[in-house]
């Protein structure tokens, strides 16, 4: 067995783990392993501007590959600023290792120089961290974060390195395997459970599948479309839920919740079987928990026991992976023996309904001459990208729009922070992704609110040679908020109006980037093909109708029917 | 409706705030927690008591279950169980009263361990309703300072956490 310092324990950790790629960004307390990444060379690090880009650029490595994105930060404010990131891949349950560094034991409780308790402040928004006291136990700790942050509902684990710990020397036994007395999470579903989820399928006659993030997580997107398509049942997708099922597909009825299609959340109100796979009836997604879905058995596939019962009371719960629980069903379904058609026909009255829902009210935009819609920007996005593009978005009305226009077919294509909904994770994900994917076309979504609060990493891009594409939607407002103040506060528009905003075109240009801008309907083609071509980084920036809303909407609180329409 | 739950717990840094924060964070009512560890070293027991509805309960068994360093969770109260608390009480004692708080811990067997020429502290152990009838008939008599342990719970018969 060899000996090694703590600093190299963890470059030889991220090797043995796969990890060809870390974000981060160095500092005193933090010095050591990246001396020790330099001298052994075999790992990438990308060299981010702010900490809150390696964790979110982390996030997007991490969604788009289905792997453990990793990144580092110093003590201190390094670690602070890593927090917004942790939370959004917590509230997302994506699989991450972070690393701080920290003063010296001797050091710690003392508010030594760039000293904070980044373990005691993570502690509510990681699966799990670590302070690390003992370089004995470092190897088994670093085993342990990768397995934790992986396994089960997967989450990001902390690991704070104090400084002394980095240069001390101990056996490195690094653990091929791990186990963990008090954390078993079960991945294998109770057979009798899917049996009587079969059993409520059969007497259903208006059921809904209501797939979230899990069937992503789970890579569980083909056994859905199985399960789907064999007893012929509608699906809607929350916003983690998009590329679980093919948008294009014929049982597709989109989003449901605040912003959802008016056919999804009239489905949902008159379903009598919920089929909720790897989702969690999250407020944005019920409306007004008294009201939602009144007539409805339910049905309820998670990893995650605390995610069943919490916000609606279930009649199956199933506690497993979505994959396997998928499996299963599609098998007794199969035994069953049923042909499609028999479904078909029995659903047929139920399918009457919601073609009929969906052809009253279709997802729609007006369109008014000389005015750039965002709506129109994705629908062309879409159309040129074929639907091919990993699209990162920010948060607010660029976000909803994306989910609303852009079909996404395939899952890992959407990266968007849909739990903690963090302005500036679209950009930095995008550069995680196209880390990844260096020959996929990434584009992030933007609103000229949000591309601002990461906009820094435009040198990290370029540093990287990063070909990621950038749209800004730009009506000079925080328009999500600025929508809520025009319908619920008297178009009072507190705060959220932009007298300044920087001429993006030449700020990518000062970049080293390119920069394209569209202000009329007619250019928002030409606009697209040009920056889609380039092969370095590029912003478009669209001048869109600064007034335009996000609809439907369900107003917050309401029930999910009552929604606004165009 | 109050539940007294058992928690086995790994005995790290920090499990401990992590149990408290959960219940913090999510907005859930700790009544008394009381914590050591077990006869093995690497695990402490920790005995919560918290009051809810049935969904409350079982979210908050669950969410202490979904912690990496819980190891157990049972609601001891769903079935025949002892609880145990023990309170300290420095109540005063002066000529008039001393032999009536005497008196008092005769009937309740509590002990006295500690005197002074104004006080008596008395030590009474029991279930929490024992305690407060103490508390109750000490009161009028003027109790100077209480410490209480919380409520530590362990099932009846052959059943272990």
């Amino acid at each position: 067995m060899t000996k090694l310092p703590g600093k190299q324990m963890v470059v030889e950790a991220l090797k043995r783990e796969g990890v060809d790629v870390v974000f981060g960004f160095p500092g005193g307390a933090i010095i050591d392993v990246y001396d020790a990444m330099e001298k052994d060379g075999s790992i990438k690090h990308v060299l981010v501007r702010h900490e809150q880009g390696a964790t979110h650029a982390a996030d997007g490595y991490a969604r788009a590959t289905g792997k453990v994105g990793v990144c580092i930060a110093t003590s201190g404010p390094g670690a602070t600023n890593t927090v917004t990131g942790i939370a959004t891949a917590y509230m997302d349950s994506i699989p991450m290792v972070v690393f701080t560094g920290q003063v010296p034991t001797s050091l710690i409780g003392n508010d030594a120089f760039q000293e904070v308790d980044i373990v005691g402040i993570t502690r509510p928004c990681t699966k799990h961290n670590y302070l690390v006291k003992d370089v004995h136990k470092l190897p088994t700790i670093l085993k342990e974060a990768f397995y934790i942050a992986s396994s089960g509902r997967p989450g990001p684990v902390l690991i704070d390195l104090p400084k002394d710990i980095q240069n001390q020397v101990a056996e490195f036994d690094y653990p091929d395997k791990i186990k963990l007395r008090s954390y078993n999470p079960v991945v294998e579903p109770h057979t009798r459970q899917i049996e009587r989820a079969f059993r409520l399928i059969e007497k259903s006659k208006q059921p809904i599948i209501y797939a979230g993030g899990g069937v992503i997580i789970a890579n569980a997107h083909k056994e859905l479309r199985k399960l789907a398509e064999s007893i012929y049942a509608p699906v809607t997708m929350t916003l983690m839920g998009l590329g679980g099922f093919p948008g294009t597909h014929e049982q597709s009825l989109g989003m449901l919740g605040m912003h959802g299609t008016y056919c999804a959340n009239m489905a949902m109100a008159n379903t009598d079987l919920i089929i909720a796979v790897g989702a969690r009836f999250d407020d944005r997604v019920t409306g007004k928990i008294e009201a939602f879905a009144p007539n409805a058995s339910i049905i309820h596939i998670d990893i995650d026991p605390t995610s069943i019962q919490k916000n609606v009371k279930v009649d199956v719960p199933i506690v497993g992976d979505c994959r396997r629980a998928l499996k299963k069903l599609v098998r007794v379904i199969e035994e069953d023996g049923r042909p499609q058609e028999v479904w078909k026909e029995k659903f047929q009255p139920w399918w009457d309904q919601i073609r009929a829902w969906e052809a009253r009210h279709p997802l729609t935009y007006k369109k008014e001459p000389g005015v750039i819609k965002p709506q129109y920007v994705i629908e062309k996005l879409y159309e040129l990208t074929k639907g091919k593009a990993i699209i990162t978005t920010e948060v607010g009305q660029n976000q909803m729009w994306t989910a609303q226009f852009y079909k996404f077919d395939e899952p890992r294509t959407l990266l968007t922070s849909g739990g903690l909904g963090t302005m500036g994770y679209g950009f930095p994900a995008a550069i995680g992704a196209q880390m990844a994917f260096p020959n996929k076309l990434v584009v992030d979504v933007a609103g000229d609110g949000s591309i601002q609060m990461c906009i820094q990493e435009m040198a990290t891009a370029m540093e990287q040679k990063l070909p990621v594409k950038i749209i800004i939607l730009n009506n000079q407002f925080l328009g999500m908020v600025r929508q809520w103040q025009e319908l619920f506060y008297d178009r009072r528009y507190a705060a959220t109006e932009f007298s300044v905003t920087p001429d993006f075109v030449k700020l990518a240009e000062a970049y080293g980037a390119k920069g394209f801008r569209a202000t009329k309907p007619e250019e928002v083609e030409d606009t697209l093909k040009k920056g889609l071509e380039t092969d370095c980084l590029t912003i478009m920036e669209f001048a869109i109708a600064r007034e335009e809303g996000v609809f439907p909407m369900v107003p917050a609180g309401k029930a999910t029917t009552e929604m606004l329409l165009v | 409706m109050k539940h007294t739950l058992s928690v086995l717990v790994e005995n790290e840094p920090g499990a401990l705030s992590r149990i408290t924060g959960l219940f913090s964070g999510r907005g859930f009512n700790i009544e008394s927690l009381c914590v050591a560890p077990t006869l093995d070293h690497t695990m402490s027991h920790l005995t919560l008591v918290t009051s809810g509805d049935e969904y409350i309960i079982e979210q908050i068994i669950k969410q202490l279950n979904r912690l990496v360093d819980v190891y157990k969770v049972v609601d001891v109260s769903e079935g025949e169980f002892v609880e145990r608390e023990m309170a300290l009480i420095k109540v005063r004692a002066e000529d008039e009263t001393r032999a009536e708080v005497l008196r008092m811990c005769d009937i309740f067997r509590c002990k006295v361990v500690d005197v002074s020429p104004k006080t008596y502290t008395i030590e009474v152990t029991g279930p929490e309703s024992k305690l407060k009838a103490v508390m109750e008939l000490l009161k009028p008599i003027g109790i100077k300072e209480i410490t209480r342990t919380g409520t530590i719970a362990i099932q009846r018969e052959k059943k272990t956490v």
